[in-house]
């Protein structure tokens, strides 16, 4: 079976992610610390909150340089909202340094009507992907936030899809084995639970492949 | 786009959903998980979850039917009632809520919102405010007051300035209920929403009065609201969730129709 580490920091609702992951058919194990995710097919970071409290705990815990090891190994990576902002340099929220895995910074959303973003809203797709593999082009996902990831020069490529909430903003990410979504597939239903089981199965196939396709991480 | 959400509200005592006019006449609607897990797969774009008992030694049965019902149901689970601190905030996080929602609480400690906000972030942080109109249920002129207990214990407090000092300390979203139309499927008060969402930039939730869809039509068209919210309407099978929001699609609002694949 297929084994999900999902990091906690204590950053919220754990419950939802462990029970749909489950339901997409992977054995789900809460990672406190690095050596209880060593072993794991894939690696998935929640959250939601601000950023500077969110990396003081993974700091906290020694989770930084294991997480950013991980992915530059090019094995499996799921950042979900704030675990997907954490992957950029910085944020605009708190002025907090985060994880620098990818170049940009998370910034406040733009032109919004209202903040925070709250509720359920289309995920334009930029090309095809497999963790989108039969969802819907026109599939709504559910959002909370107020700031999202702006990938600088170097990131080209990496968008996956936008979303509209007054301005566009980047609404999921990936490179090789490495994704982030804005949204709470956990939350989002039906095709959110589908979300989630496609990335299981890529977490699989990364398993039985004998090479993998190394992430370019930023230097620290 | 994003969507206007009908938000299903589930009144909870003993681990019961219960349903009466306000805390009187209680009648029991089932359980829990049960109907929650209904309501998603209906078409709910989130479940509010209001212990209304909040007894004292009744939390650890709150905690494990928030659990039990974040397991059964993949949509947005917001908590509210008798949260007073950051470490039942935690609590009820973790047993699988998405948000929590303040309302005695936070009008006696304004700072118990501020320091859940900058420990959770605002979007976890709903403020509930329960308002009735000054001058009389039928005359919005006097402006509304804050009153809590369920309408038993008014606080002097002007609802409107009470919403921007709740989005001030740190609320993400307002869950705005009229005790003067609750229970009496009346209509929203869409004069207290639309002053209220004229003033706040956060999402407002409108509660209180529905009893048609062309209700929640109203509440978003001449409240403002971003989202809304029934219980009795829905447990009692008078309108699906489905047949509100076709009323609502027709009047031309962003509605979330489909759960699954197909529009």
């Amino acid at each position: 079976m297929t084994r999900i580490a999902v990091v906690d920091y204590g950053a919220g609702n754990l419950v939802s992610i462990e029970q749909a992951l489950s339901a997409a058919g992977a054995e789900v194990v809460l990672a406190h610390r690095a050596d209880s995710f060593a072993d794991a097919d894939a690696l998935v970071v929640p959250g939601v909150g601000a950023a500077g409290p969110a990396m003081a705990r993974l700091r906290r815990r020694g989770l930084e340089a294991p997480i950013r090891a991980w992915i530059a190994a090019g094995r499996p990576f799921l950042g979900i909202c704030l675990g997907l902002q954490l992957l950029f340099e910085g944020s605009d929220e708190d002025g907090a340094v985060t994880l620098g895995v990818l170049p940009g910074r998370t910034v406040r959303l733009s032109d919004a009507p209202r903040l925070p973003h709250i509720g359920w809203n289309q995920v334009e797709r930029q090309r095809v992907h497999p963790l989108f593999a039969g969802i819907e082009e026109d599939a709504d996902f559910y959002f909370v936030h107020s700031y999202a990831a702006a990938p600088g020069p170097g990131a080209d490529g990496v968008i996956l899809a936008q979303t509209t909430h007054g301005g566009r903003f980047v609404s999921a990410i990936a490179r090789a084995s490495l994704a982030g979504v804005q949204f709470h597939p956990e939350r989002s239903g039906r095709d959110g639970l589908r979300l989630l089981a496609n990335f299981v199965g890529l977490a699989q196939a990364a398993g039985a492949a004998s090479d993998r396709t190394h992430v370019p991480v930023l230097a620290r | 786009m994003l969507r206007v959400r009908v938000i299903p509200c589930l009144d909870v005592a003993n681990g019961r959903v219960v349903k009466g006019t306000r805390f009187v006449d209680l009648t029991d609607e089932g359980d829990p998980p049960t109907l929650a897990e209904r309501y998603a797969v209906e078409g709910a774009d989130e479940i509010v979850f209001l212990d209304i008992d909040a007894a004292p030694d009744g939390r650890g049965t709150l905690l494990e039917v928030v659990e039990r019902t974040a397991r059964r149901a993949f949509v947005p689970l917001t908590v509210g009632g008798g949260v007073r601190s950051v470490t039942e905030m935690h609590d009820v996080l973790r047993a699988g809520a998405d948000k929590v929602s303040f309302n005695t609480a936070a009008v006696r400690d304004p700072g118990l919102v501020r320091r859940c906000a900058r420990r959770f972030g605002s979007q976890a942080v709903v403020v509930a405010i329960d308002a009735r109109r000054r001058a009389g249920p039928d005359d919005p002129t006097g402006g509304w007051e804050v009153v809590v207990k369920g309408g038993r214990d008014a606080t002097g407090l002007d609802a409107l300035a009470w919403a921007e000092g709740a989005v001030a300390a740190g609320a993400g979203e307002l869950l705005v209920t009229s005790i003067d139309r609750d229970g009496t499927g009346a209509g929203y008060d869409t004069p207290l929403l639309r002053a209220i969402t004229d003033r706040v930039h956060v999402p407002v939730i409108a509660s209180g009065g529905a009893s048609g869809p062309e209700d929640f039509v109203a509440a978003v068209r001449d409240g403002g609201a971003s989202a809304v919210l029934a219980a009795s309407i829905f447990h009692r099978h008078r309108h699906s969730i489905a047949d509100v929001k076709a009323v609502m699609a027709a009047a031309g609002i962003p509605v979330r129709l489909a759960i699954g694949t197909a529009r």
